[in-house]
């Protein structure tokens, strides 16, 4: 089966409804899937939730959606570094469920794993646990959480073959590979695409499995805070 | 080595005791060697400097355990950030991991500490850290997750507000991150841990006496 696309729109052809439910890779603006969120805002689906650790900034990663107004909700753990969705936030036109970080990811490897809920301890005792279901382990507190079954998942990785098998570079691992995991159809877009046996099946960190659609781009890849030590 | 770690924001309190850096240094002294530790944005970030001769391993929960310090300009990676997406480096012992790896050894108990900053803290262990309702909507990113899961909770943090008023409460007023999670909370003022029935005095900051801060404190001090 054909894995390879042209272009992020190409790769998203035919995936894309209003109202539909979106996991995002990436965390702050790094590892984000930046060509296929463009590739949705050129799209212009509307109503979209996104579980997506972050919203981007103003202008990049989900922050693009924000402007055009094609986002209806977020799942999200942290939203801070976004003027503009604190502003639709503050005003209604937009809703937003936190969820701690941990999870988020964990809701997100739940879904793909097909646990539909799980008990944490953290949120105990939090306006996170009102009206979620509270149990006791070993004589502690538990809240049960559900896992994540996206619509669709777009992450971005370092490398993959042909056949989706990825490999992702330092902190920018992140969500992606959970996310990779949640949706019943999942889009990757990556650095470089090799052929199969170019990477080392020792070092994959996600399966091809996971991969339904790949594409291969030029990534800006923002830097959000640039902090430097002086020279020796 | 975490202790070249220089964060950006070192400048002193202008509060009475300890200054912002001699709270960080405090908070170092909780550190063992072997130690595999979280610390949080702001004051928790200088802890870095003063580990010394300790072996640490610095969890950065966005998926690295052995955190580096901040490159040199120019050596600035995008794909290396730390939580606070601000650029750093990885050391010989560093490892990668996705998100719900990251938090699954926070879950699992496997980080020993985490050293947090905190708007309050009550006698009970309740810390509030993320919200302040209708003002600011930030998140609590991996807050939640971290109280609830590691080993210790260390809170860093100016004894009162801007106003002179007490951080360290009867009752949290804002929106907890834990219910019952702060094992010893660290200020200008001095150390004090939550123990049954309220906080009891560790240690005074130098120069602080004891009706000092009793004084500036709302909570019960045993």
């Amino acid at each position: 089966m054909k894995k390879v696309y042209g272009s992020a729109a190409e790769a998203l052809d035919g995936l894309l409804t209003d109202g539909m439910l979106i996991a995002a890779g990436g965390f702050g603006i790094c590892g984000i899937p930046e060509l296929l969120l463009q590739a949705i805002k050129d799209a212009g689906t509307k109503d979209l939730t996104f579980a997506s650790n972050n919203a981007g900034v103003d202008d990049f990663g989900i922050g693009i959606l924000l402007q055009t107004r094609q986002v209806k909700k977020m799942i999200s753990s942290y939203v801070g570094e976004n003027a503009e969705f604190m502003r639709q936030y503050l005003s209604g036109e937009l809703e937003l469920e936190f969820n701690p970080q941990g999870t988020l990811a964990e809701r997100m490897r739940a879904g793909g794993c097909g646990i539909p809920g799980f008990y944490t301890r953290t949120g105990v005792g939090t306006q996170i646990a009102e009206g979620k279901e509270h149990k006791e382990f070993r004589g502690e507190t538990y809240i049960m959480e559900e896992g994540i079954f996206a619509d669709l998942s777009i992450v971005k990785a370092w490398k993959a073959d042909t056949t989706g098998n990825a490999v992702f570079r330092k902190t920018a691992r992140n969500f992606n590979p959970p996310a990779a995991m949640c949706g019943k159809v999942c889009v990757m877009e990556v650095e470089e695409i090799v052929e199969p046996g170019e990477l080392d099946p020792d070092t994959i960190h996600l399966p091809g499995i996971y991969v339904h659609r790949l594409i291969q781009g030029t990534h800006e890849k923002r830097i959000e805070k640039v902090t430097t030590r002086p020279a020796a | 080595m975490p202790s070249d770690i220089k964060a950006t924001d070192t400048k002193a309190s202008d509060t009475k005791g300890w200054d912002r850096n001699q709270m960080a240094a405090r908070a170092a002294e909780e550190l063992e060697d072997g130690m595999y530790v979280n610390l949080g944005i702001g004051i928790p970030t200088l802890v870095a400097n003063y580990t010394g001769d300790k072996d640490i391993t610095l969890q950065s929960e966005n998926g690295m355990l052995g955190m580096g310090p901040f490159p040199y300009e120019g050596d600035e990676d995008p794909d290396l950030i730390n939580a606070g997406k601000q650029t750093i480096t990885e050391l010989p012992k560093t490892s990668y991991f996705d998100s719900a790896t990251s938090f699954g050894m926070i879950r699992g108990g496997k980080i020993a500490a985490a050293i947090l900053g905190a708007m309050e803290v009550a006698e009970n262990g309740d810390l509030a850290n993320w919200m302040i309702p209708g003002k600011l909507v930030k998140g609590m990113g991996g807050a939640m997750d971290l109280v609830a899961g590691v080993g210790r909770v260390i809170v860093v943090m100016d004894h009162q507000n801007k106003h002179g008023e007490s951080k360290v409460l009867k009752a949290c007023t804002l929106p907890l991150t834990g219910a019952g999670v702060v094992d010893r909370i660290i200020t200008n003022l001095g150390v004090l841990d939550v123990v049954e029935g309220g906080l009891k005095l560790v240690e005074l900051a130098d120069g602080v006496t004891e009706d000092e801060l009793r004084a500036a404190t709302e909570a019960t001090i045993l």
